[in-house]
Parts: C-alpha cells; sequence; structure tokens
C-alpha cells in the first residue's frame, strides 16, 4: 500500500513538473483585464451594436452569418436586418467586407483585416482587443496623427474618438535614455465618460470573442453534463473494478 | 426459456466459428483472457492503455473531419473554420481531435517514462521498446504533418522550418527539401500530399507498428513497478495451475482496471475540451488563427509543445548541421537505451541511487528544454543554460553506461515476488 502511495505521489509530482511551463507562461504583458462574459447576452448585444456601427464600415467578418448572430444572441431577422446590416447581403449570408481593399491602402497604408478571429489571433484574446481599444493617442508624427500603445504605429486611426475623447500619451525616459509609456491624458472628452468608455470597449470586445469562436456559448453547457456523465460512468466502472479484485490476494 | 434459446443460440454460433477460424479462440485466450500481467501494476501501468484510447479517437474523428476539411492552400483554412461554426457539432469533433493530438503526447511520454522508471525495455523486452520508439518516432511526424493541415500561419512557418532541417544534409538538402515540398515553400502542392500522408499512409504504419508493439509484449509477458520476472516465479493462481502465481488475467482484471482508469482520463480531457481547448495557445496556438500568408513571417515561429524540447536543442547549437544531427540524436539515442543501460536490475526502486538521480535530471532537462524551445529564443543566459541541458540530456545516457559497465551501481536486494497491489 505504501508503495501504491510513494508512486501516486511521484505521478502527481511529475505531472506538475510537467505543467510547470505552461503555468508559468500564463503571465503575459501588460494588457488590462476586459472582464468579458458570454453569459451576459446583453453585453453581447451591445457590442454587436457598437461593431456594426463603428467598425463594419471598414472591417469584414467573414465567417460569420448574421442569421447566426440572430439565433445565438436572441435578436429576430427584422431586427438584425434593419440594426445591424448596412452590406445588403441576405440574412443566411456572411457579413462581407465594405472597402475596397485597394481603397484601404491607398487611405490607410493597410487595407481592413477581417475581424472574424482576431480575438483568438491575439495572445490575451478579448483583454487585448479591450486594451487595444483604449490604447489609441495623438502623434503628430503619424500619417493619420494616430497611434497606438498596443499596437505600435497601427494603420488604423481611432475609430471610437467621438466616444472616448482624444488622449495623448506621456512618456517618461527609462534607465537606458529610452522613451517608456508612462499614462494617457483626456486632451479633449468624448461624449462618455472613462466608465461608460470603459463599457463600450469591454462590449466589442465581447462580442468579439463571440464571433471568434460561436460554439463557446454551447461548449461551457455540454461540457458539464458530458463531465456528469463521465463521473457516473467512472464511479460504476470503479465498483465495478472493486468487486472483480476482491479475487486477487 | 429465452435464457436458454439464447444459450444455445450462442454456443452454435461459437462452435460455427471454431469449425471454420479454430484459431480465433486461441488468440483471443493468448491477448485478453490467458494473458497473464502482474498484479502489482500501479498508476504508471496505464498509460499503455490511454494511448490505444486516445489513437481510436483520433481515428474516429479524424474521418469524420475528412468529410468537411478540404485539403487544398485556397480552402484549407476556411474549411476548418466552417467545421467550427456550420458543421452540426464540427466543433466537438475538432475539439476532440486537437485535445486528441496532445494528450496522445501526454500519455505517450508518460509511458515511455515509466519504461526507464522501472526497466521496461530491458532484457528480454528490448524488442517492445524499440517497436515503441519506432511507434513515437512516426507518431511525432503524424503529428507535424496534421498540423500543417489547418494551414494557419504556424502550419505553414512550421513547416517552412521543418522541412528546411532536411536542407541542412549536404549535397542533397536543397533538391531533398524541394521534393517534400513539390515547390520552393510549402504551398497546395505540399498540403496536398501532407493530406494524404496524415489520413492514409501514416495510421496504417501507426497501427501496424501497434499491433506488433503489442504482440511482442505479449510474447515476453508483462514487466511490473518490482521488475520482478513473474513468468520465473512460482505457478499455479486461482485461474490456471500452470500461469505465474502473480498473475492475473488480463480480461476481465485489467480491461475493468483500465476502463475505471480511462473514464478518469476522459473526464480530465473533457474538462480542457469544453471548457480551455487552446490551454491558452498551448494546445492550439494564437497564430494558427491566422490564415497561412507567405509574406508575413510571424514575430515567433515555434513548433507545438511536444516538440520543443527538441528544437530547443536545434535553437541553441549554433551550427544549422550539427544542431539537426543533435536534435536527431536525441531521438535516436533512446533507441539505444536497453544497450547503454547494462543494469540487471530493473526498476528503480531497487536501483542505485546514481540512477535515480539521473532519471530525474534528465526529466527536468526535458521539461526545461521544452519551457526553452516555446519560448522566443532571444535570451542569450537562456541559450546557455539550454546548452547545459542539453549536455545533460546526452550526458543521462552516457552516465547510465558508465555507472553499469565499470559496476558502480550499488543496488538493493530484488524481491523473489512482486511487492503490492492495489
Amino acid at each position: 500500500m505504501q508503495q501504491t502511495r510513494r508512486s501516486i505521489v511521484g505521478f502527481v509530482l511529475g505531472l506538475g513538473l510537467a505543467l510547470a511551463p505552461a503555468a508559468m507562461a500564463a503571465g503575459g504583458g501588460a494588457l488590462q483585464a476586459s472582464s468579458t462574459s458570454l453569459s451576459d447576452r446583453g453585453s453581447l448585444q451591445n457590442g454587436a451594436k457598437l461593431f456594426f456601427n463603428y467598425c463594419s464600415g471598414c472591417h469584414s467578418l467573414k465567417l460569420m452569418r448574421y442569421s447566426r448572430i440572430a439565433e445565438d444572441l436572441g435578436l429576430t431577422e427584422d431586427q438584425v436586418m434593419q440594426n445591424l446590416n448596412f452590406t445588403g447581403a441576405k440574412f443566411g449570408e456572411q457579413i462581407p467586407r465594405s472597402m475596397n481593399p485597394d481603397d484601404g491602402k491607398a487611405w490607410f497604408g493597410n487595407a481592413a483585416p477581417d475581424l472574424s478571429l482576431v480575438a483568438r489571433a491575439k495572445a490575451g484574446g478579448p483583454d487585448w482587443i479591450y486594451t487595444y481599444l483604449k490604447s489609441f493617442y495623438l502623434d503628430p508624427t503619424r500619417p493619420l496623427g494616430w497611434n497606438n500603445t498596443t499596437f505600435p504605429n497601427v494603420s488604423m486611426p481611432n475609430p471610437l474618438w467621438e466616444l472616448q475623447g482624444v488622449q495623448t500619451a506621456v512618456f517618461k525616459t527609462g534607465p537606458e535614455g529610452e522613451h517608456v509609456f508612462d499614462r494617457f491624458e483626456l486632451h479633449q472628452p468624448g461624449t462618455l465618460s472613462p466608465a461608460e468608455f470603459d463599457v463600450v470597449a469591454r462590449d466589442i470586445s465581447n462580442f468579439l470573442r463571440y464571433a471568434a469562436e460561436p460554439a463557446a456559448l454551447k461548449r461551457h453547457a455540454v461540457g458539464v453534463w458530458v463531465i456528469l456523465f463521465l463521473a457516473l460512468f467512472t464511479f460504476l466502472a470503479w465498483l465495478l473494478k472493486q468487486e472483480y479484485w476482491k479475487d486477487v490476494h | 426459456m429465452m435464457a436458454n434459446f439464447l444459450t444455445r443460440a450462442g454456443a452454435g454460433l461459437q462452435d460455427w466459428f471454431n469449425e471454420r477460424a479454430p484459431t480465433f479462440g486461441p488468440f483471443y485466450r493468448k491477448h485478453m483472457s490467458e494473458y497473464y500481467a502482474p498484479k502489482n501494476f500501479n498508476i504508471w501501468y496505464i498509460f499503455g492503455v490511454l494511448s490505444m484510447v486516445v489513437l481510436i479517437n483520433q481515428i474516429v474523428t479524424g474521418i469524420f473531419l475528412t468529410m468537411h476539411f478540404k485539403p487544398s492552400a485556397a480552402e484549407a483554412f476556411n474549411s476548418v473554420e466552417y467545421i467550427m461554426r456550420d458543421v452540426e457539432w464540427g466543433w466537438l469533433i475538432r475539439y476532440m481531435h486537437s485535445t486528441g493530438a496532445s494528450a496522445f503526447f501526454i500519455v505517450v511520454y508518460i509511458h515511455m517514462f515509466r519504461g526507464v522508471m522501472y526497466g521496461s525495455y530491458k532484457r528480454p523486452r528490448e524488442l517492445v521498446w524499440v517497436l515503441g520508439m519506432l511507434i513515437y518516432l512516426v507518431l511525432m511526424a503524424e503529428a507535424f504533418l496534421g498540423y500543417v493541415l489547418p494551414w494557419g500561419q504556424m502550419s505553414f512557418w512550421g513547416a517552412k522550418v521543418i522541412i528546411s532541417l532536411f536542407g541542412a544534409i549536404p549535397y542533397v538538402g536543397g533538391a531533398l527539401t524541394e521534393w517534400i515540398m513539390g515547390d520552393y515553400l510549402p504551398s497546395d502542392a505540399t498540403l496536398n500530399r501532407f493530406f494524404a500522408l496524415h489520413v492514409i499512409a501514416l495510421p496504417l504504419v501507426l497501427l501496424l507498428l501497434v499491433v506488433l508493439h503489442i504482440f511482442a509484449l505479449h510474447e515476453v509477458g508483462s514487466n511490473n513497478p518490482d521488475g520482478v520476472e513473474i513468468k520465473k516465479g512460482p505457478k499455479g493462481n486461482r485461474w490456471s495451475p500452470a500461469a505465474p502465481a502473480d498473475g492475473v488475467p488480463f480480461h476481465p482484471y485489467f480491461t475493468v482496471k483500465d476502463t475505471f482508469y480511462t473514464g478518469f482520463f476522459l473526464m480530465i480531457c473533457a474538462f480542457i475540451l469544453f471548457f480551455e481547448p487552446t490551454v491558452g495557445g498551448w494546445f492550439l496556438e494564437h497564430d494558427n488563427f491566422i490564415e497561412a500568408n507567405r509574406l508575413v513571417t510571424p514575430e515567433h515561429i515555434k513548433p507545438v509543445w511536444y516538440y520543443t524540447p527538441f528544437y530547443a536543442m536545434l535553437r541553441v547549437v549554433p551550427d544549422k548541421l550539427f544542431g539537426v544531427l543533435t536534435m536527431f540524436g536525441a531521438i535516436v539515442i533512446l533507441f539505444f537505451l536497453p544497450w547503454l543501460d547494462r543494469g540487471k536490475v530493473k526498476s528503480w526502486r531497487y536501483r542505485g541511487t546514481g540512477f535515480r538521480v539521473a532519471l530525474f535530471v534528465l526529466g527536468i532537462c526535458f521539461v526545461w528544454l521544452g519551457k526553452i524551445g516555446a519560448g522566443p529564443g532571444t535570451d542569450p543566459v537562456e541559450t546557455i543554460i539550454g546548452r547545459f541541458l542539453t549536455a545533460l540530456y546526452f550526458g543521462f545516457f552516457a552516465f547510465v553506461w558508465a555507472y553499469t559497465y565499470f559496476g558502480w551501481e550499488k543496488t538493493k536486494p530484488v524481491p523473489e515476488r512482486v511487492t503490492t497491489h492495489d
């Protein structure tokens, strides 16, 4: 019995050793927590509204269908077609780009990327989007006058400046004389308070998190039942094993 | 009345088979109901069965994925997302396959480590070990080919880096890489042939090797945590007077035990699959959610976690050809372990302290190298540590050889019979 216990302890130790790098890597950079939640349907609906009003003018969501958004976010076909669809695409179709990529290149230096998977492609996911949306600042050295601390020298100007207002960035001098970002200062207030704007950034991040993996809405609900089933199965298998192993001495 | 009828029908069917295929019954008995496995197997002994469970999972989910996947550079990436979004339960099938790939390596690594702990590669099981190593080699190739198929950024650039390793071979290297890819870069031709190799060629080889691995094992019988040969011990147990006294029929005793552990294992897998299928970018990497683009190089090109210990060795060695040799050497040397380790005592329970410490150090080297290989590789201190760990990794084999060849090992007495069971 002691040997058995020792081997289990050794096994758990070994497993801990193997998983240690994963835990260490979970740290990450200076992203702000977005507090997004896929179970908050109001936030997802608001995020969809904001996305289609402020983002979809340039960015496509080519892996998402309008009909899927309606189904998953509890909206009717009319609501989606009248409030979210500005492209003339059909209800069952995928969300196309509105801006010609050549125009994007001419106007901004880059074509606007598709955002279907952005929440999965960035380490930090929705937290990255949230921090990015809050990190635009005035920079006269950039062609369009905007820069971003999360995505330095990004081609895109701040699409939400009316809501957020206009920020400037304050830099301090680092130990080796380099510029280190210190903080933002609100240069010109927007129509929303900083707290209200945080909600805007959160809801867009939440919507894009959903758009990157619509299955996530279903995944958790199914997963609970699968694990409960497996727990029962494992318990019965354990009883069966105990019954058989009574014979072994 | 009904039961009587069923019993007679069953017996009749059995007779019918026995008359036409008289070897089926003995085959089943040899490998299942009269295969006597040591009764003292502990938790480390479940990973062989678990790897077969994962193998079956990969084959079944793989079949369903091929029904929807498009093996072309233009369509592959979107077809995977089509599976994730538009195919009914497609996301579940895909996550079962992607989680299964990582789970496969977890159970295989533990299975291999167990083999070293308890000396399962030693005489008379050298062939079992060598066949197992071949399985591991084919599995690495299979996983690499599969990783290219979703045609994300990491698929493309990972493929480019791995295939370019063949370019380090003198004289034929350049021509060889073009022959593998069917192009000058990973392209539609590469993806299409990798699909063929991933879904049919290597799975066939893998299945054949698994069968041979098990046959070879059943010829000599299983080792156990005490490293005692139960076939050489006393005979006679409650099932057969000729069978080893410390043996228990594989079926039903180990089949029920393995069913219990499999249930437990599936719970862990289900937890990952349903609640954190990317495991924070370790099982499914962030860059692979961006479609392959030959004009944009990702910031850090790194393989999936299960290759990173070897990838770290490749990176810390300054010369390309020597780096490739080191990396492949790290795998090749494992094949020779049964002949490098000349110690007569199998289980680390009774082996010298030197061996136990060395094995512990080997485990740490492997995990730490894995961490280095998964990182950006820009820290010069880390490169020095990586070289030191690589030397230690190979040092394990040199040490074990010298330790046992010159008789420096002080072993403890091995018991006559297995000591315990749970």
